[in-house]
């Protein structure tokens, strides 16, 4: 499989899934072009929704449909939905309305748009909030796996999305499964706990590592919420070292939830890798490489860690 | 049911109701539950098509009480249309009760829609009209909005797209709005605050056919309800006029009771005038009303130490 965006195999998997399920409707806020939908409206015109630039309303019109036995996919920038907390909140999580809530470009691998239009704490929003399940694919295989599960899965669903491509990283035989980890790579040294775009690059680091006789086991954590507190305490008990990689704000997010569960799990020295600060405008290599999320940049981080 | 005294007997049953279980709760709000209750009387017992046996029957009309602050007169219709019993009323905002402070979708079969974050129930009442449409539903969606609530932004987003979501083959002509125009938000009266006027022309400049009612006339509300029913291609908006704390000499028209709960003695006195009973009439009248004599006792219990 050559590398795909995760937007593009979502927006792939949505028309396959439409034409065998007529629940399915889309939702979007003006940006169909970009989360990828689409397609989907081209082929199923009246099943698709443009609600204009009116992100809120396109939440509460979500659970609405949700509420007549729909399954919308409400979509839109990570940022921009996510950014409609309080509807969300409401109008989804209290309600258990059976929305599948859709965020597109996560992460400052969107590059040159800058800061404002990166997803870059809606993971850290969104744990808190009781009945959503926050899933974040790493490629093109896994993304189909993970909307089809979506659609069969009853309750609010947060899926995030990367506009750039991503590299396969997911064996062939893979399924996915809500709250199960996939060791993509054994190791003895240290687990790195990665997700979405930063998996592939969590892989090189390792290869890398493997050169300076560093043993790192990589775990593709696509199940955000819930986490994988079992495949974390098993992998932790063997390695005692635990880095985790996000493009996300390097506070409440996947590193995050992986702090508050080994405290009270294992307590086990961790690093956490993300986003400090705000993002801001450049190529995605080179924002990548400033805040250490490169191969290079996640192997030397490994390195300082474990020599501390 | 028609329109006559029974539906105003209702609605006085209803708001005797709510001044109970508001003093046994000891906090909620009086004030857009009493300017709400005939709008919801009417349509009710009136208009919506439901079956309280079969709350998830996927025909029945929705009903999306946006302004959930009010919902102790939500919960008064529900109980006397049989979603439960009557006694549950003062179980109101108390510890494991399903009469949550405001609407809970999940713990109380009936209510369709979480609120009380206003702002959120017109863009769910289109999500349930449309949903509707595409199943090819018969059924009627209501959703009620307070005025204070219109302030917010997600309403206008929801009031721009409505008339045009689900065009040409499934209009929201099923979605009937109506904007409980009380005047009076928490702070102060809503002129006063953030003035919504003019209220009408904004809607029609929106693309809404908009009528114009007092929102205390049961015959009016009924027949507001039946115009928009009978409107093809668009949703309707209704602005109901209406007295916040209505009913009740002390209550109406004052923002100090937008959301306090009466004493037992300010309670009695609240149902009294409710029932239309004067002062020097009141002792004959409790000895012949066993009944209200019953509340009445309860209410008082309640003053004691």
């Amino acid at each position: 499989m050559p590398a795909k965006a995760t937007r593009a195999a979502f927006g792939e998997a949505l028309i396959d899934l439409g034409a065998r399920d007529e629940r399915i409707v889309t939702l979007d806020a003006d940006l169909s072009k970009s989360t990828m939908t689409v397609g989907f409206a081209r082929k199923f015109p009246e099943r698709a929704f443009n609600l204009g630039i009116a992100e809120s309303n396109m939440v509460g019109v979500g659970a609405g449909l949700a509420l007549t036995g729909r399954i919308p996919f409400v979509c839109s920038f990570a940022c921009f939905v996510v950014g409609r907390f309080e509807t969300i909140r409401i109008s989804v999580a209290y309600t258990n309305a059976n929305v599948k809530i859709v965020g597109t470009h996560a992460g400052i691998a969107i590059g040159e748009d800058g800061y404002s239009q990166m997803g870059l704490e809606d993971i850290a929003c969104l744990r808190a909030l009781p009945n959503v399940t926050i899933v974040q694919p790493a490629d093109e295989l896994e993304t189909k796996q993970v909307v089809a599960w979506a659609v069969e899965h009853q309750g609010p669903v947060y899926l995030r999305l990367t506009r750039q491509n991503l590299e396969p990283v997911s064996p062939a035989d893979y399924r996915f499964q809500l709250g199960r980890w996939v060791t993509l790579r054994p190791g003895t040294d240290v687990t790195v706990i990665a997700s979405g775009g930063t998996v592939f690059n969590a892989l090189e680091a390792a290869r890398r590592l493997e050169a300076e006789g560093v043993s790192a086991e990589v775990v593709n954590a696509a199940s955000i919420k819930p986490l994988d507190e079992d495949a974390l305490v098993r992998s932790a008990t063997r390695t005692r070292h635990v880095v985790t990689v996000e493009d996300h704000a390097v506070a409440g997010g996947l590193g995050g939830a992986v702090a508050e569960s080994l405290a009270e799990l294992l307590p086990t020295p961790l690093k956490r890798l993300g986003v400090i600060g705000f993002g801001e405008s450049g190529d995605a290599r080179g924002l990548y490489a400033k805040h250490g999320l490169d191969p290079a940049g996640i192997a030397a981080s490994i390195t300082k860690f474990l020599t501390r | 049911m028609t329109v006559d005294g029974t539906l105003e007997a209702i609605a006085r049953a209803c708001r005797v109701q709510i001044i109970r279980m508001l003093t046994h709760a000891g906090s909620g709000h009086p004030g857009g539950s009493l300017s709400v209750i005939d709008l919801l009387v009417a349509i009710v017992f009136g208009r919506l098509r439901h079956d309280p046996r079969r709350p998830d029957w996927p025909d029945r009309d929705r009903l999306v009480l946006s302004k959930g602050h009010a919902v102790p007169a939500l919960y008064t219709v529900m109980a006397r249309a049989g979603y439960f019993p009557e006694e549950q009323l003062i179980t109101l905002r108390k510890l494991g009760s399903p009469l949550q402070g405001h609407p809970d979708r999940v713990a109380l079969p009936g209510i369709e829609a979480a609120t009380g974050s206003l702002g959120q129930g017109l863009s769910i009442a289109c999500g349930l009209a449309l949903g509707l449409k595409l199943a090819g539903s018969p059924a009627r969606v209501y959703c009620i909005l307070g005025d204070g609530e219109v302030q917010e932004g997600q309403v206008w987003e929801a009031a721009m797209s409505a008339p045009k979501l689900g065009q040409p083959g499934h209009p929201l002509d099923n979605l009937t709005v109506i904007v409980d125009y009380n005047k009076i938000q928490l702070d102060d009266f809503t002129a006063t605050i953030l003035d919504l006027e003019p209220l009408v022309a904004k809607w029609q400049a929106f693309g809404w056919p908009v009528l114009e009612i007092d929102g205390h006339d049961l015959a009016q509300i009924d027949k507001a309800l039946g115009q928009a029913e009978a409107t093809r291609g668009r949703p309707t908006l209704i602005v109901a006029h209406t007295v916040k704390g209505k009913g009740v000499s002390f209550m109406e028209n004052n923002p100090e009771w937008h959301g306090k709960s009466p004493k037992p003695g300010e309670a009695v006195s609240a149902i009294r005038e409710i029932l239309g009973v004067t002062e020097a009439a009141w002792p004959d009248h409790l000895a012949t009303d066993p009944i209200t004599r019953a509340l009445v006792d309860e209410l008082r219990v309640l003053g004691k130490p």
